[in-house]
């Protein structure tokens, strides 16, 4: 098959779009999986834990 | 500093440090009396400085506490340090070139201290010099604290903080001396790209290996942004830099990418860099130090991912809104529109959520300057992004695109967001690096707040009302269809808001040299915090005056 500008062009402008949607779901259903909410809120917390010296 | 190695990595030191003097001895071999021969020169001096100091303390005694024990505060403090410096460089040299402007006799004649050469000498001071420093340094303090660990490597933190300060040197040195690639944002010449190169992925792999160390299960969101910084950093800055030099001993090189492919990829780097550099690093800084000194948790951690995701996916595409009524293709020119104005969305959600954490710490906000720093860089952050899907719009780009208008909102986002950031975030760092009770004086914290503010506001509204001007009066036709004013006609109505705009320029440097004499200050005379017994580690072995 004949690689050219056309085909670039024409490929880009499907599947380029349909990837960046399907990244889009895959992003927001890791936001919003019920069992993340745990790790992020104690993500959130913890760094206003100020401790000074590295976990062993 | 030294005294934390021991006595082998010391050795490993001195081969680094040996190994670019010898690559600076071949630039002055090979380039002799040519710019690249000048360049080998500085190279040179540049390693005998750093080998002088490694030589003075070789054999000081070892580190004998159980260094594992500690985080890893040296290459910070240095690097902090070094930021400030940059940026009283960087913001004096904008000072410089925007008088010029005003009054043209501030060239004092000499081919050196033309604005061409000036300013790049400013944009490299102020967004690589201090921006960078400030960002190498936050990174290393945020994912050791973050992951709880310290970093993963002792000479490696050193290479990096030292490599990128060779790379600025080099490449402000140049400017100077006339050499250029003519690259905006990326100006130095091949052999300092090829070095960047290789202290950059020392970098990366230095902040993976950290994190690759973490004591916590969930890697904060601070570093995602940080990583995102570092990753795509070196992709940009190796893809806008793939250039062939007409010699080995040549410092000119010509790029491989021809004609409007260049255009697109310089732009690409170009407000990738923005977006990389002065954008993903900094919102790092505002989701960390924010929420610690607010002393509230952010205020949506799903919505910082969403906004992570969303910024790193859409800044991508939005360079070639740069090329707007070019030879790009129309389409190219409209998916940068689009994307640019989409980007509207991920990045209020970052400004939102940082003002959103502050809703119940208001009285901070109004009594410390620290906080206030911050808050006024979400705000502006918030703005600027907004005046950017808005400029990117192709209609409203016939009007502003290369007219002061862009130079206005460039420095709405650099001075109002990301040396505001910066400066709040440096204010938190310094009194908990170096283990002070407080900033020597709030007050001049306070002063270098509102000198900041001042600054922006004047520099940015000076900048509107002579962009707007500028694009109107070129855009106006005579009854006859000529055009009704000449480019000096322009000049002369733009001559106010030039020194409007030297104005704000110097209220923001002087703020900055504020900063510097606090900072400055607090290392050297505020006590000490009394340290719990359990911070200590069992014997000292640090000595004193590091």
């Amino acid at each position: 098959m004949d690689l050219d500008y056309d085909t670039l062009v024409a490929f880009s402008k499907s599947w380029g779009l349909f990837y960046l949607m399907g990244f889009f779901l895959c992003v927001v259903v890791y936001a919003f999986w019920p069992s993340n909410r745990k790790h992020f809120t104690r993500a959130k917390t913890s760094i206003l834990d100020q401790d000074d010296k590295p976990w062993r | 500093m030294i005294a934390k190695l021991t006595s082998s990595e010391r050795q490993t030191a001195v081969v680094i440090v040996l190994l670019v003097a010898i690559a600076g001895i071949a630039m002055a071999a090979a380039g002799r009396n040519a710019p690249l021969g000048v360049h080998g020169l500085v190279v040179i001096l540049f390693a005998g400085a750093l080998l002088y100091s490694l030589l003075s303390a070789f054999y000081a005694p070892e580190p004998t506490e159980e260094r594992e024990e500690s985080y890893y505060d040296d290459p910070i403090k240095v690097g902090i340090v070094l930021a400030m410096a940059w940026a009283l460089f960087g913001m004096f040299m904008g000072v410089w070139i925007a008088a010029q402007l005003a009054w043209p006799n501030l060239v004092f004649d000499a081919a050196w201290s033309t604005f061409g050469r000036l300013r790049p000498t400013h944009t490299t001071g102020v967004i690589f010099g201090f921006g960078g420093n400030a960002l190498i340094a936050t990174s290393f303090h945020v994912v050791q604290r973050t992951s709880r660990a310290r970093l993963a490597g002792q000479i490696s933190p050193w290479f990096v903080l030292f490599g990128f300060n060779l790379f600025c040197v080099l490449a402000v040195s140049g400017y100077l001396i006339g050499i250029t690639q003519s690259k905006e944002y990326a100006e130095p010449e091949w052999y300092a790209d090829l070095w960047l190169v290789v202290v950059w992925v020392t970098y990366f792999l230095l902040y993976i290996r950290t994190l690759a160390r973490r004591k916590e299960p969930h890697i904060y969101v601070a570093n995602w942004y940080f990583m995102a910084f570092i990753l795509v950093v070196a992709i940009l800055h190796i893809v806008n830099n793939l250039a062939l030099p007409i010699s080995w001993g040549s410092a000119k090189s010509y790029t491989i990418w021809p004609g409007v492919q260049d255009a697109m990829v310089q732009w690409w780097y170009g407000h990738n860099a923005v977006a990389f550099f002065l954008t993903a690093g900094f919102l790092g800084m505002l989701y960390y130090y924010l929420p610690v000194r607010a002393g509230r948790p952010i205020f949506s951690y799903r919505l910082s991912i969403l906004s992570f995701w969303g910024i790193t996916f859409f800044y991508m595409w939005a360079g070639s809104h740069h090329l707007h009524y070019t030879a790009l293709p129309q389409w190219v020119q409209t998916l940068g529109m689009t994307f640019s104005v989409m980007l509207l969305v991920p990045s209020w959600a970052s400004a939102g959520n940082a003002l959103l954490t502050l809703n119940g710490a208001w009285h901070k906000v109004r009594d410390d300057a620290t906080l206030r720093f911050m808050m006024a860089a979400a705000v502006f952050y918030g703005i600027s992004t907004f005046e950017g899907s808005f400029l990117a719009i192709r209609p409203v780009n016939a009007l502003s695109h290369y007219t002061d208008w862009t130079v206005g909102h460039v420095h709405a986002g650099a001075l109002g967001w990301v040396a505001l950031i910066s400066f709040g975030s440096i204010y938190t760092l310094v009194p908990s690096l170096w283990k002070r009770e407080r900033m020597y004086s709030p007050a001049l914290i306070e002063w270098h707040f509102w000198l900041a503010i001042a600054g922006t506001l004047v520099y940015v509204f000076a900048m509107w009302n002579s962009g707007i001007l500028q694009g109107l009066m070129w855009r106006t036709y005579t009854e006859e269809g000529s055009l009704a004013y000449s480019f000096l006609d322009t000049l002369v109505a733009m001559y106010p808001y030039y020194i409007a705009r030297t104005l704000g320029g110097f209220l923001f440097f002087a703020g900055t040299a504020i900063g510097c004499y606090n900072i400055w200050m607090t290392i050297r005379l505020v006590p000490a915090t009394v340290v719990s017994e359990a911070d200590l580690p069992a014997t000292r072995a640090a000595p004193a005056g590091e």
